[in-house]
């Protein structure tokens, strides 16, 4: 297979981000530009997604599904760049929770990404040279733009569900939002309505990781022909300890030597949990863009669906019919319970028809993607309910 | 709670057998008027939002304290959230319900009047079924041995139980004067479920209730 030389090669990452392997890609042209909340206008412009299942035929089985910060399209397929497994495959798929053989799953890569959405790593129409810093800021509302537009190109109206966890459920709240007639049901995972300031500070020492990097040139590195990886690695493994409880760690690392018994008294990998980091960071840089990472960060950063409704998060979801299930997981710091129960009582100030459920787990934010046979079950029993509400057929 | 067997009972009174065999659940549930929305304060496992979806068709939401009760019921397709009835209710609209349920929940809250006064608020009506702690029963241990009581309905003892503010139905009906609200209808049931006849005077079901429900409403 000549395809596998490819993946540590620094070209493979550009590769994707304009014409990715094994998706579908949507182009959007002149006569369609995506209005972005900074007042630019972004076009021409492509969306990369999968899809799996079969939309059913009064198109009304359709499920969204919206990842986090680095996952991709390949929600529940082999990943083209990593050859692993998709992120949720324990979620999606044939009798999974999220049943592809009931549900038309749809994931598309998000606007500003690298996996063959438009962003920083596309070429720009009009230099012919990749956009770089030139690309514009992207939001989460932005994001969600694109993917209506996705959703329309579809012949979809109405999605019978959004699905995701983390800058997934951002996105999740987003749509209940903007689209609240176009969304029955949602269900957004260890999310906030807010990025919270230390939220906004972990990410801040990650860009500017990145930034430091002398291979970033000012985030002209793929013109350049250098790459910022140590500044990207770094990054990754800042925001992976925030993605992990303490607890989680100790289990699984403690102060474990990596193969020694003795210190060597140098600042080589002695302890597992460093080298578990530096891996976690080393592989994170094969498959994800740099600047990508500074401007999906930055849509997050500037996420606070409050404000944009004078403060008062229920105004954000007034007479909403759309049905709730919000899940938090108890040792997620990043976004901790409390912040979910804000959603909830928003929600119950608007009497919206809302679930919420907080799972116990050791496993820290990363618990929506890990095998959580709680969060299985209550994803699976909402989605039943709903489904049956919806008038969708229901397989015993 | 504890299940008791009161199914037998509850079909002679032509109603559903309810799983636990909670007798009260059934008397709640005909006190609700069909298709309307209703709000079920610690609704533990879901049992009288199933029992009132299946049977009335209602719009029904939950609040339970217990993790383990709020999954189950989500994995049932409910629409329940964790949460606390003290500190939760204060987050809802006025009149965001018809009706805002209380079963055997009563006697485990911190400030049971703040608690009642938020659900006719919340709801146009409350209805409200709780163990009665002046029961003869109840009296005679106390009399007779001088410890707190222990029966099959509330099994534990005093320093374990979530329960914190036993009444009386007595105690009850004052509190609703006290707050201003009218009560509707009202319905005690003796140690084997079965009503007791609606013409017996105050007292009697003030002594041989065991658990009583009412429902209630703001007075106009």
């Amino acid at each position: 297979m000549a395809e596998a030389n490819l993946i540590s090669t620094p070209q493979a990452t550009p590769r994707e981000a304009d014409a990715p392997r094994d998706s579908l890609v949507v182009r959007f042209g002149a006569d369609q530009p995506l209005r972005l909340d900074s007042g630019v206008e972004l076009s021409p412009f492509q969306i990369a997604y999968k899809t799996y299942g079969q939309l059913n035929a009064d198109r009304s089985n359709a499920v969204l599904i919206c990842h986090a910060l680095t996952g991709d399209q390949h929600v529940a397929s082999v990943h083209p760049v990593t050859k692993k497994n998709g992120w949720w495959e324990t979620m999606v798929g044939p009798g999974k929770p999220i049943d592809t053989e009931r549900y038309f799953v749809i994931c598309s890569n998000v606007v500003s990404g690298c996996m063959g959405s438009s962003g920083p790593s596309s070429i720009n129409p009009k230099t012919g040279k990749p956009y770089g810093l030139d690309f514009p800021v992207i939001t989460i509302r932005d994001m969600v733009r694109a993917q209506a537009m996705l959703i329309d190109h579809l012949g979809i109206e109405m999605l019978f569900a959004v699905a995701g966890g983390s800058m997934g459920g951002m996105q999740v709240l987003q749509w209940a939002q903007s689209y609240p007639e176009r969304v029955f049901c949602v269900l957004p995972l260890a999310c906030a309505t807010r990025h919270s300031a230390q939220n906004i500070a972990f990410h801040e020492v990650g860009r500017q990781a990145v930034m430091a990097d002398p291979e970033w040139r000012g985030g002209r590195y793929l013109t350049e022909g250098t790459n910022p990886r140590r500044g990207l690695a770094v990054a990754r493994m800042g925001a992976h300890i925030t993605y992990m409880s303490d607890a989680a760690l100790h289990r699984k690392f403690g102060r474990k030597f990596q193969d020694r018994n003795n210190p060597t008294f140098s600042f080589d990998a002695d302890f597992e949990v460093e080298s578990y980091l530096r891996y976690q960071g080393s592989s994170f840089v094969e498959r994800f863009d740099a600047n990508s990472y500074l401007y999906l960060t930055r849509a997050m950063d500037y996420f606070d669906l409050a404000a944009e409704h004078g403060g008062v998060l229920a105004n954000a979801f007034r007479n909403t019919q759309t049905r709730f299930c919000v899940v938090s997981f108890t040792s997620d710091w990043l976004f901790p319970t409390s912040e979910s129960r804000e959603i909830v009582h928003a929600l119950n100030a608007t009497s919206a028809r809302v679930s919420f459920a907080e799972i116990v787990t050791d496993k820290g934010h990363d618990a929506f993607l890990l095998d959580e046979p709680e969060l299985f079950a209550i994803v699976r029993g909402f989605l039943d309910g709903a489904a049956k509400a919806r008038g969708l057929g229901i397989k015993e | 709670m504890q299940a008791r067997p009161y199914r037998e009972l509850a079909a002679a009174n032509g109603a559903r057998n309810t799983t636990s065999g909670r007798v009260d659940l059934l008397v709640v549930a005909q006190m609700v008027e069909p298709g309307s929305r209703v709000l079920d304060v610690g609704c533990g496992d879901g049992e009288l939002l199933k029992i009132l979806t299946e049977t009335k068709n209602v719009d029904g939401r939950g609040i339970e304290i217990s993790r383990e009760g709020v999954n189950f019921c989500v994995a049932k397709g409910l629409a329940v959230i964790q949460g606390d009835a003290d500190t939760d209710l204060a987050d809802y609209p006025d009149d965001a319900f018809d009706y805002v349920i209380l079963s055997q929940t009563l006697q485990a809250t911190w400030q049971p009047r703040v608690v009642l006064e938020h659900m006719l608020r919340i709801g146009e009506r409350a209805i409200v079924s709780f163990p009665n702690f002046g029961h003869w029963k109840i009296r005679l241990m106390l009399l007779l041995f001088g410890r707190m009581p222990r029966t099959a309905n509330l099994p534990e003892t005093w320093y374990n139980t979530q329960n914190i503010h036993f009444c009386t139905i007595r105690d009850f009906r004052d509190l609703c004067n006290e707050v201003g609200v009218k009560i509707e209808t009202a319905v005690a049931l003796d140690a084997w479920g079965r009503k007791l006849r609606l013409n017996f005077p105050w007292w009697v079901w003030n002594l041989f209730g065991e658990q009583a429900v009412f429902r209630l409403s703001r007075r106009r």
